[in-house]
């Protein structure tokens, strides 16, 4: 289309090209914001809900109670407190792992068979179903190990599950460092190692932990690892103890509970169900919170 | 110039390939004691990755395959035991001003630190030498727990170059410094730097040619991995350097 001179208006005339322009540009913008609004509005729905069947049940009793008669009523602290070890665990045995894995490949590795095959490996764990983990922790560990069905091979299994996660959200951390940091430090005669403790790690530790706390939902919400190596139905603790398993012990958790009382037990008190889910929901949400506020403090002292 | 010529670093037959394109096609020249030794030639010539095999830097490119020999004090790099003592030896300094994100005074520490320095008397001397030498310890002698990273760019080289001083080196390698200040700035470098020289030797890449002429003894003119030309600055900038290309080159033809 051949452009006609414009008009010596000494204004700027729309033109019938300007005015689609526009409109183009209001249905995109429409668009956009409404796909962003329709992802915020189930969520809200969903929370909404289960507060609602909850509430009944909701209160500091219902997390500090033993569940009574049959599982049908009470709280659900030995289910709590279960979630409470497996994840801590888990994430004690992955993260110094995980975080260390990452610097190697990020920091030291250089390309070659080896280092593609790690690579590798750890892009396939990622993405490798927790239903495949919950076996692979039910033979190595319950049975090859020999540490049985128990809070650690519960934990360790859940551990293998988040590893490739943190390795590579880890990895992601460290490679936002810009990497003129580090010419410069080996120009001044830094080793590696002296690089990466003076100027790597502290500039990527807000990435680093954030993503490990965000393992933290995830390691929670699994069912099917933990339901294969070490969590059971039901436990008898007593009421609001906080050490009531020791590591070889069997133990109760969230998810697992949820899932029991919605399917296994009869007669259960209608809000119990939907409060445990709150719980687990809330639980989750608070520690992913508590990654924002952390991460937000920690960008606040960057340095550059 | 020094009358005795005593070679700081040999360069014999450097070839420097990244994967299968090479850049370096066996350059050879020598950097003697005390001198500034310019090195011009437009980008792409593989100026500031000959500057990367004097220091043995290029190790951290993964690609990268270096052949023939380059000798710092009569001693082969590749063969060299110490890397980290080679890195010492030879103050680099980059074409950005690279402030590290710590305090002006951990920027300047770093090195002596990372070399085994912990007593604090000791590094707050080299601190504040080596900003001195860098003309920047005016400005910021009050201010030294501030961070590098906000100094201003001008202030951030010279704190580069302060950094690059800070572990005594025998031989400064500056690669294009100038790119990111002003003349003002940069004259003040300069000033630096003649006032360097008495003590060390200096290999100074830049793309400014009236740059080299005002402060180098010898040019060197890197043309696409090639030495075109290597001799006394007044010739390089004279009517009549050896080759045609030089001359072009420097009197603004092309380039």
């Amino acid at each position: 289309m051949a452009l006609a001179p414009a008009p010596p208006t000494g204004r700027f005339a729309r033109t019938a090209h300007g005015v689609r322009k526009e409109r183009a540009e209001a249905v995109a913008h429409l668009v956009f914001a409404a796909m962003a609004a329709a992802m915020v509005l189930p969520l809200l729905l969903i929370v909404g809900y289960l507060f609602w069947l909850a509430w009944p049940s909701l209160g500091p009793e219902f997390i500090l109670d033993i569940p009574r008669r049959g599982m049908t009523e009470g709280g659900i602290w030995p289910a709590f407190v279960g979630t409470l070890y497996l994840v801590g665990i888990s994430l004690l045995v992955s993260t110094p792992i995980g975080v260390l894995a990452a610097v190697y490949l990020n920091e030291y590795a250089r390309a070659n068979w080896f280092n593609r095959v790690v690579n590798l490996a750890v892009i396939n764990l990622a993405g490798v179903p927790s239903i495949v983990h919950a076996l692979f922790g039910l033979g190595a560990f319950v049975y090859a190990a020999r540490f049985g069905y128990s809070i650690l091979s519960a934990a360790l299994t859940l551990a293998i599950m988040t590893l490739p996660v943190i390795i590579a959200s880890t990895r992601e951390a460290l490679a936002s460092v810009p990497m003129p940091f580090r010419e410069a430090c080996w120009n001044v005669g830094a080793t590696r190692w002296q690089t990466i403790w003076a100027v790597v790690l502290p500039n990527s530790v807000s990435g680093i932990l954030t993503g490990v706390i965000l393992q933290v939902s995830r390691a929670a919400g699994e069912t099917a690892p933990i339901m294969f190596t070490g969590a059971v139905f039901y436990k008898a603790v007593v009421r609001g103890d906080l050490f009531p398993y020791s590591l070889n012990d069997q133990c109760m958790a969230l998810s697992m509970h949820l899932y029991t009382l919605a399917t296994q037990v009869p007669n259960v008190k209608e809000s119990l169900p939907y409060a445990t889910a709150v719980v687990l929901l809330g639980s989750v949400l608070l520690v992913n919170a508590a990654a924002i506020a952390l991460r937000v403090f920690l960008r606040g002292r960057k340095r550059w | 110039m020094s009358a005795a010529f005593v070679k700081r670093i040999e360069v014999q037959g450097l070839r420097l390939a990244y994967d299968s394109k090479e850049v370096l096609h066996g350059i050879s020249f020598d950097v003697y004691q005390n001198e500034i030794l310019a090195v011009i030639g437009p980008a792409q010539s593989g100026k500031s990755s000959m500057l990367r095999c004097l220091n043995r830097t290029i190790d951290f490119t993964a690609n990268a395959r270096m052949t023939g020999t380059v000798r710092v004090d009569g001693e082969d790099v590749r063969r060299t035991r110490d890397v980290y003592a080679l890195r010492r030896k030879i103050g680099m300094v980059a074409p950005l001003p690279v402030g590290l994100p710590l305090t002006i005074y951990d920027n300047v520490a770093f090195a002596p630190r990372s070399a085994g320095l912990v007593k604090k008397i000791d590094l707050d001397a080299i601190v504040e030498r080596c900003l001195r030498q860098a003309a920047l310890w005016d400005e910021v002698k009050d201010r030294l727990l501030n961070l590098g990273t906000a100094l201003s760019g001008g202030q951030q080289q010279r704190l580069t170059i302060a950094r690059a001083l800070s572990h005594q080196p025998e031989i400064l390698c500056l690669d294009e410094f100038s790119i990111a200040i002003d003349p003002v700035t940069t004259m003040r470098i300069e000033d630096v730097l003649k006032e360097l020289r008495r003590e060390i030797t200096i290999v100074l890449v830049t793309n400014l040619t009236q740059q080299a002429r005002r402060l180098s003894d010898r040019t060197m003119f890197l043309w696409d991995g090639e030495v075109v030309e290597i001799d006394k600055s007044d010739v390089i900038f004279s009517d009549a350097p050896k080759s045609r290309r030089t001359r072009d080159y420097v009197s603004g033809v092309f380039g």
